[in-house]
């Protein structure tokens, strides 16, 4: 019964998703407040409905209801029931059902919370809302059911893909969908502010807190998904340009660019045009994520649903919102008064600058995933590897480093250079003698991670700097936020530098009680044992590690073998030190005793994702931060309007 | 204001919208082709799996003479398909040597019995590592090997009565 009650909650929010679109439609059209007025509890239902739907999938998993195909050919009975759970969305049309359920979700957030801005826009953003939900809805309804049920169900489901039960896994897509969705959000508050020519800080305010929303979990989603892929794949890297994870960085770096001139927008009113595109683009870009890993265009590692007829289903939902909201964007932009002017040195400069580079990487990236794609079509064969995407983007983003230790120490509006490089003097100071330092401690070790390094340092310094000669008590949370966020920054950079610059390797066969050595560590392997798990068994190496004197600890990488379906992994072992990472991976044995053993010295390594952690929160930070001054300002118009009836009555 | 600028995005984004429309149209090619056409084979060695024949090593491969490397299995439906093609192909001179996949000494010796024997050399691959070394994702799978043990060609999938005379050219070729 459960399956069919999610099919029908799944209906019905689809049928209220439209009359949402046709309510809101007609409402702003006639410009009829009573019918506007009908659209928020639309909303409402229609996210609880969704929600439901979800819930029964997931109940559906849990209970191992091999009826349902969906469940048949994602799931087990022997899966530990964390996998079962997250088997619900670990396939095509649970992801998407997922995807449509936090769209719901934010759809019904918008109605219930938002107050900020007008409630014609309010409508049509509502409207917009309920037209990609549509799509999504009719993209699972015809085309791909989570719900179908096997007329002759078999004894037992096929398991899920063994590299994704991982518990990092479990929460690493919902993750990412938040972020993709909270951008569909941004979206149709463009579109709903293109469709009533209200483009304004009301609107920008409005839009900010889910633009923000939207990039702390695109910044936490692929954060967990580096460090998932650093310790599943056992291949010791943390990213690897693959198609997938690009489609989670171009929305990324689109949200970055966002979140910036979001911010001109609604505090001095400035890149109007700029930032409604800009909402268009990071929307796009994450729906072109999602298109290249559900059509089956791409080959790469992990692209999941290879199947074209979804593709093409896909490819009309995106030409629809994209197209159309390009068009809208094409037609009533010129209406759309310039906002306010600035000078080039400025705050408004250097966050136009910011948006530029980020644009530009962005653009780099487009073309590094695409070109192979295209070229493929042509009929060459070629892959575009790491190497182009760090020569090509790696400058511009040191570029981008250097603008972003400036921005925040200038005024808005107009600056001068001078007083810039007077404000500048301890970051460029740091920068200075971080690598003359570096470079006397480790010699020449290439230009872009010396540098790399240096300028972290110099972001370091900046990032604080708008904080000295405050009263830190009375600073506002949100400037908390943008501080930590641009440390997070200097400390993501500066491990990707120094693990890239410093990182040793050894790949070894040893026999039982033959040292290994990398970096400061003595590694000994002390014997292979078989281990059992709950679906898999595994040899398991035990591995005495010892650094200079100290205590030795003991590491345990596996080759895991999984029975449904049939497939090995390698579990690497970790050891984290202060200084960063031994990274350990069990190979094959050479028949003669021994056995190969991979292992890598990774000097602060954990700065990455430490950074990444950091951005996030300073992302969470200015949410706070914005809401906490939006209601003070809320209470203090409210107080003096109070006060003013209270002197009109009395005379006074 | 320069107006047609603004129709900019949506004209790169229609160029990329018709090219992902036409890529979707075109029949599914699933294959997987090898990265290996034109290089070395890497180094292997092989124990022999069919009573009376010897295994394969890369040095069996690098004697001057371009030949077939034909990966099979007793197991694999197509390959049965593919049998008659690859016994016209000895018959046309071309040597032939295999890669059995996860495979048994008693079941390949039943599979020649039944469907001809084309084989000079078979290498018994139990884990699969050289086929995957090869780039070969799939059983049946040709490659045609030049003296030297360069790969020259790849056929994915079962020899079918038309790619007969193409290999054989290719291995012409390669002498």
């Amino acid at each position: 019964m459960t399956a069919e009650f999610g099919l029908v909650a799944l209906w019905l929010a689809a049928a209220l998703a439209a009359m949402q679109l046709a309510l809101a439609a007609l409402a702003v059209r006639r410009d009829d407040t009573a019918l506007a007025i009908a659209v928020r509890p639309v909303a409402i239902v229609q996210g609880g409905l969704v929600l439901l739907a979800m819930a029964a999938l997931i109940r559906v998993f849990l209970a191992s209801d091999m009826s349902v195909a969906l469940v048949v050919a994602n799931s087990h009975s022997a899966k530990p029931w964390l996998y079962k759970f997250a088997g619900a969305w670990g396939n095509h049309e649970g992801s998407m059902l997922l995807w449509v359920t936090i769209l719901g979700l934010a759809g019904g957030a918008v109605a219930l919370l938002e107050r900020r801005v007008a409630e014609r826009t309010l409508t049509a953003t509502l409207g917009a809302q309920a037209a990609i939900a549509l799509g999504f809805y009719a993209f699972l309804l015809f085309a791909s059911n989570p719900f179908a049920r096997l007329a002759d169900p078999p004894a037992d489901g096929q398991g899920l893909n063994p590299l994704l039960q991982d518990p990092g896994l479990a929460f690493h897509p919902p993750t990412l969908y938040a972020g993709y969705v909270g951008l569909s959000v941004a979206f149709s508050f463009a579109v709903g502010a293109l469709v009533t020519r209200d483009v304004g800080p009301a609107f920008a305010r409005a839009m900010r807190p889910w633009v923000l929303a939207a990039w702390v979990f695109l910044t936490l989603g692929i954060t967990a998904g580096s460090y998932w892929a650093y310790y599943e794949l056992g291949w010791g890297g943390w990213w690897f340009w693959d198609p997938v994870e690009n489609a989670s960085l171009m929305p990324w770096l689109a949200a970055t660019a966002l979140l910036h001139s979001v911010s001109v927008l609604a505090t001095r009113d400035g890149l109007r045009a700029w930032t409604v595109m800009l909402a268009v683009v990071a929307f796009s870009m994450s729906m072109l994520g999602t298109f290249l890993v559900r059509s089956g265009i791409l080959t790469s590692v992990h692209a999941f649903a290879v199947d074209p007829e979804r593709g093409a289903f896909i490819l009309v939902l995106l030409a629809l919102y994209i197209g159309g909201a390009l068009t809208l964007f094409a037609t009533r932009i010129g209406v759309v008064r310039a906002g306010t002017t600035f000078e080039v040195v400025s705050r408004e400069g250097a966050l136009v600058a910011n948006n530029l580079l980020l644009s530009v990487i962005l653009g780099i990236v487009l073309i590094g995933t695409f070109y192979p794609i295209v070229a493929a079509s042509m009929g060459t064969q070629l892959s575009v590897g790491p190497p182009f995407f760090e020569k090509a983007a790696g400058p511009i983003a040191l570029a981008l480093v250097a603008i972003m230790a400036a921005g925040p120490l200038l005024r808005w509006r107009s600056d001068t250079g001078q007083a810039l490089l007077q404000r500048m003097t301890w970051p460029i100071a740091a920068t200075m003698f971080a690598g003359a330092g570096l470079f006397a401690l480790a010699g020449w070790f290439g230009a872009l991670p010396l540098l790399g390094l240096a300028l972290a340092a110099g972001l370091a310094v900046a990032s604080v700097a708008p904080l000295v000669g405050r009263n830190l008590r009375r600073t506002p949370l949100f400037v908390y936020g943008m501080v930590i966020a641009h440390l997070g920054i200097a400390v993501s950079l500066a491990g990707m530098a120094a693990s890239s610059a410093f990182t040793k390797e050894t790949l070894v066969a040893k026999g039982v009680g033959e040292p290994a050595f990398v970096g400061p560590y003595r590694v000994v392997l002390r014997g292979i044992r078989p281990v059992i798990g709950d679906n898999w068994s595994a040899l398991e190496a035990r591995l005495e590690i010892q650094r200079g004197e100290a205590a030795p600890t003991l590491l345990a990488p596996q080759s895991r073998f999984f029975s449904n379906p049939p497939t090995t992994t390698s579990e690497s072992a970790i050891l984290t030190a202060l200084d960063g990472q031994l990274y350990t991976v069990l190979g094959q044995a050479d028949g003669a005793g021994r056995w190969q053993l991979r292992l890598w010295w990774k000097p602060w390594v954990t700065l990455i994702w430490f950074g990444g952690a950091l951005i996030a929160l300073g992302g969470a930070l200015s949410i706070v931060g914005h809401a906490l001054r939006d209601r003070r300002q809320k209470r203090r118009a409210v107080e003096a309007a109070d006060a003013q009836a209270y002197r009109a009555a009395w005379g006074v | 204001m320069r107006r047609w600028l603004l129709w900019l995005p949506l004209a790169a984004f229609m160029l990329v919208a018709l090219f992902a429309a036409r890529e979707l149209r075109k029949p599914a090619d699933r294959t997987v082709y090898s990265a290996m056409v034109g290089k070395p084979v890497p180094d292997f060695t092989l124990k022999p799996i069919a009573p009376g024949k010897s295994g394969l090593a890369l040095a069996d491969l690098k004697t001057g003479k371009p030949r077939l490397l034909n990966i099979f299995a007793s197991w694999c439906v197509p390959c049965i398909a593919e049998a008659p093609q690859l016994m016209k192909l000895k018959a046309l001179g071309v040597p032939i040597d295999a890669i059995a996949i996860r495979d048994t000494g008693p079941a390949i010796a039943d599979f020649l019995a039944r469907n001809g024997d084309p084989y000079r050399r078979i290498g018994d691959d139990a884990d699969s590592r050289v086929q995957l070394s090869l780039g070969s994702s799939g059983v049946p799978e040709t490659f045609v090997i030049d003296g030297r043990g360069i790969v020259v060609k790849q056929h994915v999938g079962d020899i079918r009565d038309e790619d007969v005379a193409e290999l054989a050219a290719a291995w012409r070729a390669a002498r």
